[in-house]
């Protein structure tokens, strides 16, 4: 087994810190009416608390906050909510993406900003998940230390121990695992 | 070769400052965006965005009202973008584990 240096003052701190990340993402995207922000800006605090929790307790243990799968689903999930709303006004016989059609009993400037705020939540999801997304893919698969409860890991972590050195025969071949 | 791009950087520098200079004074009164008429003659969009967009979003922040409802389909595509470059990365570097 390959053994990670988790340093836990680090890892407190940015357990610690996470949270309010998180939460001042939130207050970006829905307080985007009314102070500068938005979704694209609260999207990328969010990727930033996942990542800082890859970075510092290891992308597995981060795993439990936001999983490897749930990148792509993501960012298609985001992108597609925008476009949804889009076809909400073309359903009701007003413009593409022209939220004062749709009829739910609100006078138009109300439509209007609430579609923004879907709107907004819709770019915050897309781009979290991207950002996530492209980190993951980019560090790719790191040979697993064993953390009890995900079991997405255990198969892999099984016939990672038959080879002798992980590491190092991952490192030199990219495919030894896979097999 | 370090001097001659040292002075091509300063030139440069020096050209697109004397273009900044030019610039109409920010927030003037007689700046192309708070115009009512544009220099063709025809009406100018951004006042109308300064002027009626709470009214029409209900939305103090005219920044948002403009990006997401006016410019709904320009931030689409921002977002498509974004959406386009996590699927290339997914593609090029994600191996499936088995």
């Amino acid at each position: 087994m390959r053994e990670y240096y988790h340093d836990r003052i680090v890892a407190l701190s940015t357990r610690l810190m996470a949270p309010f990340i998180q939460i001042f993402a939130l207050y970006v995207i829905f307080h985007g009416h009314y102070s500068p922000g938005g979704g694209f800006q609260g999207g990328a605090l969010l990727a930033a608390s996942f990542l800082l929790m890859r970075l510092s307790i290891g992308t597995d243990a981060a795993q439990l906050q936001f999983r490897r799968s749930w990148g792509t689903p993501g960012s298609s999930i985001g992108t597609l909510i925008f476009l949804g709303i889009g076809m909400f006004g073309l359903l009701f016989g007003a413009g593409y993406l022209d939220y004062a059609g749709i009829p739910i009993g609100l006078t138009a400037p109300d439509l209007r900003s609430l579609g923004i705020l879907v709107v907004e939540i819709g770019v915050a999801v897309a781009v979290a998940a991207t950002l996530t997304a492209i980190y993951d893919d980019l560090v790719g698969d790191q040979p697993e230390d064993h953390h009890p409860g995900l079991e997405h890991d255990a198969t892999a972590t099984e016939e990672a121990d038959q080879v002798e050195s992980p590491a190092a025969a991952s490192r030199q071949d990219p495919g030894a695992t896979d097999e | 070769m370090r001097r001659i791009a040292l002075a091509a950087l300063i030139a440069f520098a020096g050209l697109i400052l004397y273009g900044v200079s030019h610039l109409p004074a920010r927030g003037g009164a007689d700046s192309p965006p708070n115009t009512r008429v544009s220099a063709a003659g025809t009406p100018n969009a951004a006042a109308y965005y300064v002027e009626n967009a709470y009214k029409d979003a209900a939305t103090p922040n005219m920044v948002t009202v403009t990006l997401a409802d006016y410019r709904s389909f320009d931030t689409l595509g921002e977002t498509v973008v974004i959406f386009a470059a996590g699927l290339a990365c997914a593609l090029i570097l994600r191996r499936e584990r088995r």
